[in-house]
């Protein structure tokens, strides 16, 4: 059984219709990329699926569980959507940290407060603040940024940045881990170790999925790739087929703007 | 001489600064209720067909339109209303002719004042913290609350310091207003030596002025620092 299944979800701003009738599924294990122009819905299809956005129609299972169905307002309630929420984890293009905290606070403040609300907090507060602690260094050490737990945003590059970002999703173990364009916001010759983290969680089998113009990248770290466009998705398969042999002219033609490596051709 | 007149702007100072803090106290936590409602997007009739009504916001018109009075009038007027108003409008005046009458009388009118100034910088400061932490918040599960108080409040506050700083000196300046309601502060003070021909206490006044300002432009400098060690 899929992970995930997203059935004919469907989102307008507006007049303006950004997703039309997306069905996908993704395995457990899988990285799934989603690539496409700008404004062909990519990054609108994340925030669906982190709630970020309602969408009018269609349907979100998670485990073979309905958690989202536009028809049924129910589904739809904050509080139950705030949990809900917790299946996905998402990194933002721009990381997103809070600058007021340190790389560890970052990492540990979602965990600490999840915390407070269960029995474990009120029975033994010490020992829950000394385990977050060290599951939050462990998540930096994973990341490559053990000696860099104590240092706030402003103080670490890019990469560093968008590192902890990735510290900071994983933290709360989510379902499925969501990137969007996550080495969009960075300077060339940081993107490489953001990318080798993320190829890394590929090779441990997290489910991922990836909106990425990275296209190289995508080839050969997901399993499954969707190509948007117009929101809708045009062509979707292996992720070896789509990118190398795509059988959709629209899909050919993007491509064709990237050289062989995976650059942009301009 | 000089010492009565001191030791008088003293006692001068010490209703100003009474003012000052009282008006602070209340007028800080006020005013972030008031911005709460300046941007409450509460849309009773979302549904309706007519534009004008679908898009009507009562909380925030209210809200806005009490800032606006507040800020639109000057604060001697509101003095003179408040307290004399309720005396004329239902004949009984409710602040008493004590001292402690027309100092309870200036606090809610200064009160009231400086609320609607400072829903207006807490605004921009909430408004000005980028949309993306509070989505970051949502992401990781917080509550409003928590996102509020965890994540938004800080960063908020580190951007108003200058801003508020600004607003709360205009204040200990202000507190020479209270006097047209008979309130003695530091002017008031120094005005009952011109009945014995003496000028100088008037301009005297200046200098507890400037100390008061002084300390408090140290106060906000270390705050400044304080909320350096992020960005």
């Amino acid at each position: 059984m899929s992970i995930l299944q997203v059935n004919q979800l469907q989102k307008s701003f507006g007049a303006t219709q950004v997703l039309q009738d997306i069905s996908f599924s993704l395995e457990k294990g899988q990285a799934l990329a989603i690539i496409g122009s700008s404004g062909s819905g990519k990054t609108t299809l994340l925030r669906c699926l982190n709630f970020l956005e309602i969408p009018d129609g269609g349907t979100i299972s998670v485990n073979g569980q309905c958690i989202f169905d536009a028809a049924d307002p129910t589904t739809q309630k904050e509080r139950e959507v705030r949990k809900k929420r917790l299946h996905f984890g998402l990194v933002f293009q721009s990381f997103n940290l809070f600058p007021q905290y340190t790389a560890l606070e970052n990492v540990t403040l979602a965990m600490t407060l999840l915390s407070k609300e269960t029995g474990a907090w009120k029975a033994n507060r010490k020992e829950e603040q000394e385990r977050i602690q060290q599951e939050g260094l462990q998540f930096l050490a994973s990341m490559g940024l053990a000696n860099r737990a104590g240092h706030y945003p402003h103080q670490l590059s890019g990469g560093q940045q968008q590192r902890v970002a990735i510290a900071r999703a994983l933290a709360l173990k989510p379902d499925i881990l969501c990137f969007d364009e996550p080495t969009s916001a960075l300077d060339p010759e940081l993107t490489g170790e953001v990318l080798r983290v993320i190829r890394d969680l590929a090779s441990r089998q997290t489910t991922m999925i990836i909106v990425t113009h990275e296209m190289a990248f995508a080839r050969d770290v997901a399993d499954e790739v969707v190509f948007m466009d117009g929101g809708v998705i045009v062509e979707q398969g292996p992720a070896r087929q789509v990118i190398e042999s795509p059988t959709h002219e629209r899909t050919r033609r993007f491509l064709s703007r990237y050289g062989a490596d995976g650059e942009e051709v301009t | 001489m000089f010492w009565t007149v001191t030791r008088a702007l003293l006692e001068g100072t010490g209703t100003a600064a009474q003012l000052f803090f009282l008006t602070l106290l209340f007028s800080l936590p006020l005013g972030l209720v008031i911005s709460f409602g300046s941007i409450n997007k509460w849309r009773p009739f979302h549904r309706c067909r007519i534009g004008w009504l679908s898009r009507f916001q009562p909380v925030s018109l209210l809200v806005k339109s009490i800032v606006w009075i507040f800020r639109g009038t000057p604060l001697l007027l509101q003095l003179l209303i408040i307290y004399y108003g309720p005396g004329l409008i239902f004949d009984v005046n409710i602040w008493g002719s004590s001292t402690n009458g027309r100092m309870i009388a200036a606090v809610v009118a200064f009160v009231l004042n400086y609320a609607c100034y400072f829903s207006e910088i807490y605004r921009g400061g909430i408004e000005s913290v980028p949309r993306g932490q509070y989505e970051a918040g949502l992401v990781l599960g917080m509550t409003r609350r928590q996102i509020f108080f965890k994540v938004t409040l800080l960063q908020m506050v580190k951007r108003i310091v200058p801003p508020m700083s600004n607003e709360i000196i205009t204040l200990v300046k202000d507190t020479s207003l209270a006097r047209i309601i008979a309130v003695v502060e530091i002017i008031k003070q120094g005005e009952t030596f011109l009945r014995q021909g003496m000028i100088w206490p008037l301009f005297y006044t200046g200098v507890f002025y400037l100390v008061f300002v002084g300390a408090l432009t140290l106060l906000f400098n270390w705050i400044e620092k304080k909320l350096d060690y992020f960005r």
